[in-house]
């Protein structure tokens, strides 16, 4: 069986800093990582293969610059098998739909039984790439999956809303988008890392994947969302947290209530 | 010349620094308070290849070099000194005899376990009566060709790791009248009749290390354990401690590193006089001495490891290294406790045991003298 993980190297959202002068995001210096939800992904992948110790693989496909080689060394070092990198200037500023059409394009060249993607990326939020990946591929989808299990051709999710579960059967070949939840990912190995560096990592740039790409469909112009602004949040202000037994609490906010006139 | 870490070393140390603040972070300091060691640590640290860093593939290690091995003790002495030594002295001291000096048959049956994550390795040469003059040697190994065995009597000292470790290579007399070329060395099976491990002696610092006194009592060990030939021991010990000072010199700057990490934390938060401490100049003159001197150490450790990786003759270097970063260390630490005053001083802030920590790496694996022995040799100062 194969498995292919698609993984996107993000700016570390707990390392960046507000400039306390001008209260804009400090970017320069921020260590890049492999997306948490891509991680629990990876690690899910890597699972399943251990389990079925059947020969089954797990590949990693990771669209971004050159620079996201090293996001693909550490998914190696955690005990991947293969791994591809699709970069290129023409990919350069696509959005969510752009991106998925590269990433389906390329993954089926590389051919899969089993696509995991995250939920979604903490520098975008948006949760649309890995379902519009599946759509592209017109494979079954399962998203925010919190537990899987691998049942021959079939998979059992455990999908997670709000206020419930869902159980769902599906058939491979499907793609996964898992949340944080779905495996704490394991280290690296040291050894691993030594491995990792000894294997080629393929690069594909538009011209290993233009037989199956239309140019106007990717990048910036090939890209239908449109940014028309950006801004940063209103700064709430601090709250009071009060460790008291509950009665005690209740009391805090019925004065709290009343001292504004709202009861 | 060129002072960049590779993308091999960068992507290490990523590794082993994330380990230390997740695994060994949150459990330094009960272990220090309870002098045990935690063995689902030593566990963790098997699994994901710590334990077997310079060594090669082919034996189950990392097959990685001994920067690698030094980056690793300093990122895990940033957080603690006693995992750091446990490392060190599985890794640098025992599995580098048999890596030195072993057959494929004895790599096969002792190094291999010691570095794919069965059991873990201690090193016996310290004698009440023999420390710096390692060559007083009172333990003795009789051979006896009815069995093709070694008959192993006597007792060792602050063999560290020895309260929970499977193998030692321990180091004997088999010819007294040689002097250190009467010295053999054998791997012995610490599970076996014979052998007595007390518990954990009472120490200043790295107390979650487990040192302990081993006896030996008419252990029986088949000659094949022997490494390298009758009389080469301790060959094998000095030059296990070169690599072994590597390791130590590493674990020294990362115990400074640590400290200073924790004072710059420290002085940004803390405010007297209505600023914070790191307004003041006195502080940043401070920390910018700390520094300064832990890159030195770590340039000489660097320095030391890229010449043992180069297969070139490093004992000045190891030796240099050691000797420096340790006298650092302690300078450092202690600098790091003033910052903080009187919280670094109490037990809850790591400064604390940093300092303690400090001491040992002036003593153990060759003390700061027998350094400087070891360096004005080389200087060949005294040669006319």
């Amino acid at each position: 069986m194969k498995i292919v993980v698609c993984i996107k190297q993000v700016p570390d959202t707990n390392e960046v800093k507000l400039d306390p002068v001008t209260n804009r995001l400090i970017r320069d210096g921020v260590p890049s990582i492999i997306n948490h939800d891509d991680k629990s992904a990876i690690e899910q992948a890597l699972r399943i293969k251990e389990e079925l110790n059947d020969g089954t693989t797990v590949t990693i496909v990771c669209m971004g610059p050159p620079q996201a080689d090293v996001a693909l060394r550490e998914a190696l070092a955690m005990g991947a098998d293969e791994a591809y990198l699709l970069s290129a200037r023409e990919f350069g500023g696509s959005d969510t739909c752009a991106t998925a059409i590269i990433i389906s394009t390329a993954l089926k060249r590389i051919g899969f039984d089993l696509v995991l993607t995250g939920r979604q990326a903490i520098d975008g939020d948006t949760a649309q790439v890995g379902p519009q990946i599946a759509e592209n591929l017109g494979v079954p989808q399962v998203s925010y999956a919190e537990e899987v299990t691998v049942n021959g051709k079939e998979v059992l999710v455990k999908r997670q809303y709000e206020d419930r579960y869902h159980m769902i059967k599906v058939q491979m070949p499907c793609l996964l988008t898992a949340l944080q939840e779905l495996a704490e990912p394991r280290y690296m190995h040291a050894g691993g890392i030594i491995d990792a560096y000894n294997k080629d990592i393929t690069v594909w740039g538009f011209d290993d994947l233009k037989d199956g790409l239309n140019p106007d469909d990717i990048g910036l112009m090939g890209s239908p969302t449109r940014v028309v602004t950006s801004f940063g949040k209103m700064q709430k202000g601090a709250g009071v947290k009060y460790d008291v037994p509950a009665e005690e609490a209740v009391q805090i906010i019925i004065d709290k209530l009343e001292e504004r006139h709202l009861i | 010349m060129d002072f960049k870490l590779s993308k091999t070393h960068l992507l290490q140390q990523e590794l082993y620094r994330k380990f230390a603040e997740e695994e060994i972070k949150p459990l330094a300091e009960d272990m220090d308070e309870t002098e045990e060691f935690n063995m689902d640590l030593l566990a963790k640290m098997h699994k994901y290849g710590l334990m077997g860093i310079p060594y090669s593939k082919e034996f189950g290690g990392v097959g990685g070099d001994y920067l690698s091995y030094a980056l690793c003790m300093e990122e895990v002495s940033k957080k603690d000194g006693s995992t750091g030594i446990t490392i060190s002295v599985h890794t640098s001291l025992y599995c580098s005899c048999l890596d030195y000096f072993g057959t494929d048959e004895q790599k096969d049956k002792f190094l291999r376990p010691c570095i794919d994550g069965s059991a873990t390795g201690c090193f016996g040469l310290t004698e009440p009566n023999a420390g710096s003059d390692a060559a007083g040697q009172q333990t003795q190994a009789v051979y006896d060709p009815d069995t093709d065995e070694y008959i192993i009597n006597g007792g060792k000292v602050f063999t560290t790791n020895s309260g929970f470790a499977d193998y030692c290579t321990v180091f004997a007399m088999t010819d007294k009248s040689q002097g250190t070329r009467g010295i053999s060395c054998f791997v012995v099976d610490l599970h076996q009749k014979g052998v007595t491990i007390s518990q954990n002696i009472k120490r200043m610092g790295i107390r979650a290390a487990q040192n302990c006194e081993v006896t030996y009592e008419d252990v029986r060990v088949p000659a094949f354990n022997r490494i390298g030939k009758e009389g080469q021991g301790f060959k094998i010990a000095m030059r296990a401690l070169d690599g072994g000072r590597i390791g130590i010199a590493a674990q020294s700057v990362g115990l400074a590193q640590g400290a200073i990490d924790e004072a710059m934390a420290y002085v940004k938060e803390r405010k007297q006089f209505g600023r914070p401490l790191s307004a003041f100049q006195t502080t940043q003159f401070k920390l910018a001495d700390m520094q300064t001197k832990v890159d030195a150490a770590r340039l000489l450790t660097w320095r030391a490891a890229l010449t043992k990786d180069s297969g070139e003759n490093y004992s000045k270097e190891a030796a240099m290294a050691k000797l420096f970063a340790s006298d650092v260390a302690n300078q450092v630490c202690r600098e790091a406790v003033q910052l903080m005053g009187g919280y670094g001083y109490c037990r809850e802030y790591p400064v604390e045991r940093a300092l303690r920590d400090a001491k040992i790496t002036e003593i153990y694996e060759g003390t700061s003298e027998v350094m400087k022995m070891v360096i004005s040799g080389a200087m060949k100062v005294n040669a006319k």
